[in-house]
């Protein structure tokens, strides 16, 4: 097989550059022969994390399925940066339907493909936080407890960014959004109960629930070659910056991505049939701080007078994090 | 073969015919026991090869259906009233993608206040959705439809609507003849799209469209839509020829030629109509009546021509355009665009009230008297209606209707207020 000799350093981190690495392990996407399956020429922002995030998952896809996949996709910024009439992007059989029906569509493929007998044929659903975690949740908790045939990925960049940035029930608390302003006694987004998708997913007990974060793409491949192993219903939920809609600089896609996990506020996970089967520990924990200051969308707690109150409020959500899915690595937790 | 059976149970066993390969149920009266016929048909496995899936919602079943048809299988759903509302998105979508899903739409009012009976207002509210719509006049022909239906949709690659009459002929137990499978394997060809979501040649469907490209994409579904009206013709002969009976077509007049009062009618109610008129006709009257069989793509010219040496037209129609009158009416008029015909608008039987043959004598004897307002609904209770208008000619208008009028005519409502 054709192998690119990639440098691939992460400073900063613990991750294992791909030519420390054997041939059989590199990166999907460190192989010459990838299937590229979402092609350059597309018309995402500049460090989009979506864009990353998906190329990774669906050539990771590609590989584990012999290039047999097709996917349904939701209306959102991935369907609209890769898909301007009459260009495309995709590489693979690919249907766009509507915003809130990317489950149900991908569930008829999958109906489509076993009635056929074509059961190499592998289906993915995918779309952003808005399709997966507000408008399309009903169709997909319908394919959940179908177990329905189908890998739905999610792309979380934590808000409805086609339509102009605009909150969703995946944007954090104190996050500034078109539609929770930076103003008034309580500037940014309230402070809800949370809509954790990815435990949302384990309630239903299907085969394979993970989440990822674009910082660590080994970890996003893995994942995503893991849940190709099995049949069922299957759902990956997949940390993706959006530099425009944080007001975040482009470069800090994979800083933010690698932040969001050390601090706690994401953790990364995998779980079978209901059960957390493994975490991925952190080696360095980061107050949130680091991971706020960079982004805009919190500028309004780190004015004059510091949101102090704030801020803990989202440590404390951290460390519950840390603590529920026991995230510290051993010999930090002995510290 | 000719069986005595409910009129859902016919339509299953018809669309079980088809060789549907995905089938959409989600529970909404009055078509509920279509689905239940096919899921048993499906479990027991009198229909192989066939997924019958489930779904937790209306908008999940028609985006099921519009997946597996993208994906190259036959698929049908059925659905009704608030259902076909709640998938009305998706409805809009299927047609855009040129997906000839085969859907039942058992005919229910639209609530509020909510009602399970009989009339057209759902399938009539996606009336501009570039569904093709076929309405039934018995069960016979609904059954006959759906055959006809899966050949016209996929010939077009536009999905399709039979429309029956919810209760009045989905539960009404009837004699029907049922086709053989060779019948309607001879009908029916397998479904092989044009264009299909497979790895062996990817494919991007449903792309942005933006207005350099939208119009062209539009006016093709428009003259899709024009093909029909060819197309539907050419289908209901061959029909005959396969199975021994017209059904189907765009118009269905009767005792119309000399006629000076047309009727204009979908659906189960012509039944009571030519009854009624076969009477007024052994009295002398010159009346005659229209079934509408393809309310989409409207048939203009057909229409036109049956109806263009009638002295007055009377649309009887069980939907409402809120706020203007018809909306069959305003197809009509269209088709007589130019002409100079009495034209009468007649709304009846919303929500399941019934259309009497008394009713419908004292209807037609008036029109012919040409004594018919332009815009009429047919048994309105009087009473009630003057009661609400008088009081809102001097008190607030506010609150949901129903409990208003109860709150006025002073039971139940004022009872425990």
């Amino acid at each position: 097989m054709e192998m690119q000799p990639i440098k691939f350093y992460q400073t900063g981190t613990f991750t294992v550059g791909n030519r420390l690495l054997g041939e059989d392990q590199r990166a999907v996407q460190a192989n010459m022969q990838r299937t590229n399956s979402l092609n350059s020429g597309h018309r995402a922002c500049q460090g989009c994390g979506e864009a990353l995030g998906a190329r990774y998952a669906i050539d990771a896809a590609m590989r584990a399925s012999k290039n047999q996949v097709i996917a349904a996709n939701a209306t959102g910024c991935l369907e609209v940066f890769s898909t301007p009439y009459p260009e495309t992007s995709w590489q693979i059989p690919w249907i766009h339907s509507l915003f809130g029906n990317t489950a149900a569509v991908a569930a008829g493929i999958a109906a489509a493909m076993k009635v056929k007998g074509r059961t190499d044929v592998r289906v993915i659903a995918q779309g952003g936080d808005g399709g997966t975690t507000d408008i399309g949740f009903g169709c997909l908790s319908g394919m959940f407890e179908r177990n329905d045939d189908v890998l739905y990925i999610c792309y979380d960049n934590e808000g409805y960014m086609n339509t102009g940035v605009q909150r969703s029930s995946a944007t954090p608390p104190a996050a500034r959004t078109a539609t929770t302003m930076a103003v008034g006694d309580h500037p940014g987004n309230a402070f809800g109960q949370g809509k954790n998708l990815p435990q949302i997913a384990m309630a239903h007990n299907i085969p394979y629930v993970a989440t990822a974060s674009v910082a660590y793409l080994r970890d996003l491949e893995y994942k995503v070659t893991k849940a190709m192993s099995v049949r069922g219903a299957r759902y990956i939920h997949i940390f993706v910056p959006c530099p425009l809609g944080w007001g975040a600089a482009s470069q800090d896609t994979i800083k933010l991505a690698r932040l969001v996990v050390e601090s706690g506020l994401f953790p990364l996970f995998e779980a079978e049939h209901g059960e957390v089967t493994g975490v991925y520990k952190i080696r360095k924990p980061v107050p949130v701080e680091e991971y706020l200051k960079p982004q805009r969308r919190f500028a309004h707690l780190f004015g004059k007078q510091p949101a102090t109150e704030t801020i803990a409020r989202l440590q404390a959500g951290a460390d519950r994090n840390i603590r529920k899915f026991a995230l510290l690595a051993e010999a930090v937790a002995h510290e | 073969m000719l069986k005595q059976i409910e009129g859902s149970q016919a339509v299953a066993e018809a669309v079980v015919l088809c060789r549907p390969e995905v089938i959409c149920a989600y529970p909404i009266s009055p078509q509920t026991h279509i689905v239940e016929g096919l899921g048993k048909m499906v479990k027991s496995g009198e229909l192989r090869r066939c997924e019958f899936i489930n779904v937790e919602s209306e908008f999940s079943a028609m985006s099921v259906s519009i997946g597996a048809s993208a994906a190259g299988a036959r698929s049908y759903t059925a659905t009704a009233s608030q259902g076909l509302l709640f998938m009305a998105e998706a409805v809009y979508n299927a047609s855009g993608l040129g997906l000839p899903i085969v859907m039942t739409v058992a005919n229910r009012a639209i609530g509020a206040p909510i009602n399970i009976w009989n009339d057209h207002s759902d399938s009539l509210s996606m009336r501009d959705s570039g569904w093709i719509q076929l309405f039934a006049e018995t069960n016979q022909e609904a059954l006959d439809l759906h055959i006809l239906a899966f050949r016209l949709a996929e010939e077009l690659s536009l999905p399709a609507m039979v429309c029956m009459d919810g209760f009045i002929l989905t539960h009404a137990y009837e004699r029907v003849d049922m086709p053989t499978q060779a019948q309607v394997d001879a009908y029916l060809p397998p479904y092989e799209p044009r264009q299909v979501l497979d790895p062996g040649q990817p494919l991007s469907i449903g792309a942005m469209v933006g207005p350099e490209a939208f119009m062209e994409v539009r006016y093709l579904a428009h003259a899709k839509q024009m093909q029909a009206l060819e197309l539907i013709p050419i289908l209901a002969k061959e029909f005959k020829t396969v199975f021994g009976r017209d059904s189907g077509g765009l118009v269905h007049p009767y005792r119309a030629e000399d006629a000076e009062t047309i009727v204009v009618a979908m659906g189960s109610v012509l039944g009571t109509i030519k009854d009624v008129i076969d009477e007024m006709r052994d009295g002398g009257v010159k009346i005659g009546v229209l079934g509408i069989c393809s309310f989409r793509p409207s048939p203009l010219a057909a229409i036109r021509e049956v109806l263009q040496n009638a002295k007055r037209v009377v649309v009887l129609e069980k939907s409402l355009a809120v706020g203007l009158g018809g909306i069959l009416s305003t197809d009509v008029r269209m088709a007589l665009s130019g002409l100079q015909l009495q034209g009468y608008t007649v709304i009846a039987g919303l929500g399941g009230r019934s259309i009497l043959k008394s009713s419908l004598h004292e209807l037609f004897r008036k029109a012919g008297a040409d004594a018919l307002q332009p815009v009429s609904f047919l048994d309105l209770n009087w009473d009630i209606v003057n009661r609400v208008l008088e009081r809102e000619r001097h008190s607030r208008r506010s609150g949901p209707i129903a409990e208003n009028i109860l709150r006025d005519i002073g039971i139940v409502g004022a009872s425990i207020a």
